[in-house]
């Protein structure tokens, strides 16, 4: 997959290489996400996976992968990809494995995993300059025990450990940024219904080597509460009230590859997903709603001052 | 055959450069540290062809490891006690991968307190894992014993990660002769790794360790393991007839000394046994018909060979240099399973010793003995004492006083 073919939705491949039938649910962005990655990412590759809801993909003797999988432990993936990848460079230098047999090694893991107790392994595996991609799909909790806080909650979201009128006091933490202060070959946010942008995402990281991130915001209608149906609509809307902005850091500058113009308000966003529906109901929490759009605003302003720097903002 | 002194790490890490193994995960930890830099050392200077990788942790390091031996490559690993613990989640985890590796555990006591001296509870938290456990007692078995422990986890009957444990400080750190293998000669006792079908190749696409719903395939999988690690016994005692016939050393799954006609007899783990040794002599010496019974396979547990070795004797004097709180130590409550409803049991007089690097003397070997035959006499078997001497306390109270003082007068601000 040349990253110059895609052009448009018409230039996406065609054959869809992820099986169906998998135990995710209805409406799954972390599943629409992972379907148009592997589409692109290919059949020769090893998925290295962290304990979370796509786990759950492979379960025996069931597997939706073309490729191979090994499942590791929450913590320990980018471990697992570093002896996978160590391993196949050895059989090759050693001639004991040829090169048509290679593969490239995926992690794939949740943000649970990926902004907490995977990440001391994560930044190691960067910082010896792996070659491998890791994907994160984020639905900002921990999903697969029915949604509770993570590091990449939202400001004011509502979770099973955050049910108060407040929501989630902390701020969604900025694993982007954490990747790229580690200089790494490739990062980038994708999501499921940008499907173009996320291809040429996928491409242009499958043409480099090293620690290549993608990280997938992955709307979750279990953990969110809304209904499965409008998962690519609110994919669209966290991208163009400017919740997720999309970019991607390559030759050591970040650049957005996608930037609302015009910016529709983050109530748009918020008011569709049962999470937020405290700031809407029974009255209006205006100065919450204000909050989140203050911090939206404070980063577009950043980046419309032409700033690159990695660290702007703080992510909504 | 070359004669060189050798620390227990440095046979360690002979070990594996003889093994000719490909893949060092690392992470450094007090007492293993050596075996790193040297298998460091040699990777860097070319002496050895394999990649050596620091990991950020021993958590890492196993995943690392385990993840390496499934593509097909053989790796070596070494850690030590909160090491182990730490990687403890992946030590459980590996072994259902069915992807061989050798771990050397550098045996070091657990917090809390925090220490570096050894004993054995950190090697035997990992008894239940899956890891096959081989435990030394002397340099030259260190060395013998990695080699031994690859072609064992390597058999197609096995498929298994196996631990060579040796103790800290009292081997880690201390200087033996020991017998290097001509490489040839093990070139001939361990042939290239086989990965046996468990690889990632682009051409097999393969899924590995993969969740399971319910108890029935998971069951299965787990009885698959255990019966691999059962089937090892066997295949140990080929593998280390095989081993002697090549270099000549006998290394049994437990080692008898002076106890054929023995009445009384020690049975613990590791170096400490080495003591053991040297009280028989004396106590033989005073006329006393004692021997040392000493398991050097842990996991699978050799329990024929076990009561072949104690069945018939008067009692058995179990030192363990662990404790299970509440209850006392491992080795005598396996051995009490292996030997109960059988004729000829000996009577177990079980002690803790040896803890945290506590030195067990001679005396009090003598003194163990004298309890045992005093036990026998009286028909009635004792519970487990902890050894500790009216000094030693003296000592700790002083400890505590001086403790006290400090707090108490110490600090006017």
């Amino acid at each position: 997959m040349k990253e110059s073919v895609i052009k448009s939705m018409k230039d996406l491949p065609s054959t869809h290489l992820l099986g169906a039938g998998t135990a995710m649910c209805a409406g799954c962005g972390g599943l629409e996400v992972l379907h148009e990655i592997y589409d692109v990412l290919g059949a020769k590759t090893v998925f290295v996976n962290a304990a979370g809801c796509m786990t759950l993909l492979s379960t025996y003797p069931f597997t939706p992968f073309r490729g191979s999988w090994l499942y590791t432990s929450m913590a320990s993936a980018a471990a697992g990809a570093q002896g996978v990848r160590d391993a196949l460079d050895l059989l090759r230098r050693k001639g004991r494995m040829s090169v048509d047999e290679d593969l490239t090694a995926v992690v794939l893991a949740g943000d649970g995993s990926s902004y907490g107790m995977g990440l001391a392994a994560t930044s190691a595996a960067i910082e010896r300059g792996l070659d491998f991609v890791y994907i994160c799909y984020d639905n900002e909790g921990y999903g697969n025990t029915g949604q509770q806080a993570s590091g990449a909650t939202p400001h004011a979201a509502h979770t099973a450990t955050t049910v108060g009128p407040l929501g989630h006091r902390g701020w969604k933490k900025d694993l982007f940024a954490i990747w790229v202060a580690h200089r790494p070959a490739y990062a980038a946010t994708v999501i499921g219904a940008e499907p173009v942008d996320l291809a040429q995402k996928i491409a242009r990281a499958m043409s480099l080597s090293g620690p290549r991130l993608i990280l997938a915001l992955a709307p979750c209608p279990t953990g969110w509460d809304y209904d499965p149906q409008e998962t690519v609509e609110i994919g669209r809307l966290a991208v163009r009230t400017g919740v997720f902005p999309l970019k991607e850091y390559v030759d050591g500058k970040v650049v957005h590859t996608k930037v609302p113009h015009p910016r529709m308000p983050v109530e748009a966003y918020l008011e569709r997903q049962g999470r937020f529906a405290h700031l809407f109901t029974p009255s209006r929490n205006g100065a919450a709603i204000t909050e989140i759009q203050s911090a939206v605003d404070a980063y577009w302003r950043e980046v419309n001052n032409g700033s690159e720097r990695a660290e702007i903002g703080r992510t909504p | 055959m070359t004669r060189v002194l050798l620390t227990g790490n440095g046979a360690a890490a002979w070990g594996a450069r003889l093994a000719d193994v490909d893949y060092v995960p690392a992470f450094p930890i007090t007492p293993q540290t050596e075996i790193v830099e040297t298998l460091a050392r040699w990777t860097e200077c070319g002496d050895l062809d394999a990649r050596l990788v620091m990991l950020e942790s021993e958590h890492s390091m196993i995943t690392a490891a385990a993840a390496a031996a499934a593509t097909g490559v053989r790796v070596f690993t070494a850690t030590s006690s909160q090491g182990l613990l730490y990687g403890m989640e992946m030590v459980y985890t590996v072994t259902g991968w069915r992807a061989p590796f050798v771990l050397v555990n550098v045996s070091r006591a657990l917090a809390s307190p925090i220490t570096l001296e050894p004993d054995h509870t950190d090697v035997l938290a990992a008894r239940d894992s899956g890891f096959l456990q081989i435990h030394c007692a002397s340099c030259q078995e260190v060395l013998d014993s990695v080699l031994i422990a690859y072609r064992l986890a390597e058999h197609e009957d096995v498929r298994l990660p196996v631990l060579v444990n040796e103790d800290g400080f009292y081997l880690s750190f201390t200087r033996e002769p020991v017998e290097l293998p001509e490489p040839e000669g093990v070139r001939r006792f361990l042939p290239p790794f086989a990965s046996g079908g468990i690889e990632f190749r682009a051409s097999k696409p393969i899924s590995q360790a993969v969740a399971v719903l319910g108890g029935t395939p998971y069951s299965y999988f787990r009885y698959e393991t255990h019966l691999a690690a059962e089937s090892a016994l066997a295949v140990y005692e080929g593998v280390a007839d095989a081993f002697a016939r090549a270099f000549g050393r006998c290394w049994p799954a437990v080692e008898r000394y002076r106890s054929d006609d023995a009445d009384l007899v020690f049975v613990m783990l590791g170096a400490f046994a080495t003591k053991a040794k040297d009280a028989v002599d004396r106590l033989r010496e005073a006329g006393w018909k004692i021997g040392l019974v000493r398991p050097r396979l842990l996991r699978p547990y050799p329990e024929d060979a076990l009561r072949q070795a104690l069945l018939g004797k008067r009692a058995a004097i179990v030192i363990d240099q662990n404790l299970s709180m509440g209850k006392g130590g491992v080795v005598h409550t396996e051995l009490a399973s292996a030997l109960y409803g059988h004729a000829g049991a000996p009577m177990l007089v079980p002690f803790i010793a040896g803890l945290g690097g506590r030195d067990i003397t001679p005396e009090e070997f003598y003194e163990m003995a004298k309890v045992a035959r005093e036990a026998v006499v009286a028909g009635v078997a004792p519970r487990p004492r902890l050894l500790y001497t009216e000094r030693e306390l003296r000592e700790v109270r002083k400890l505590q006083a001086i403790a006290a003082a400090e707090r108490g007068g110490g600090s006017s601000t």
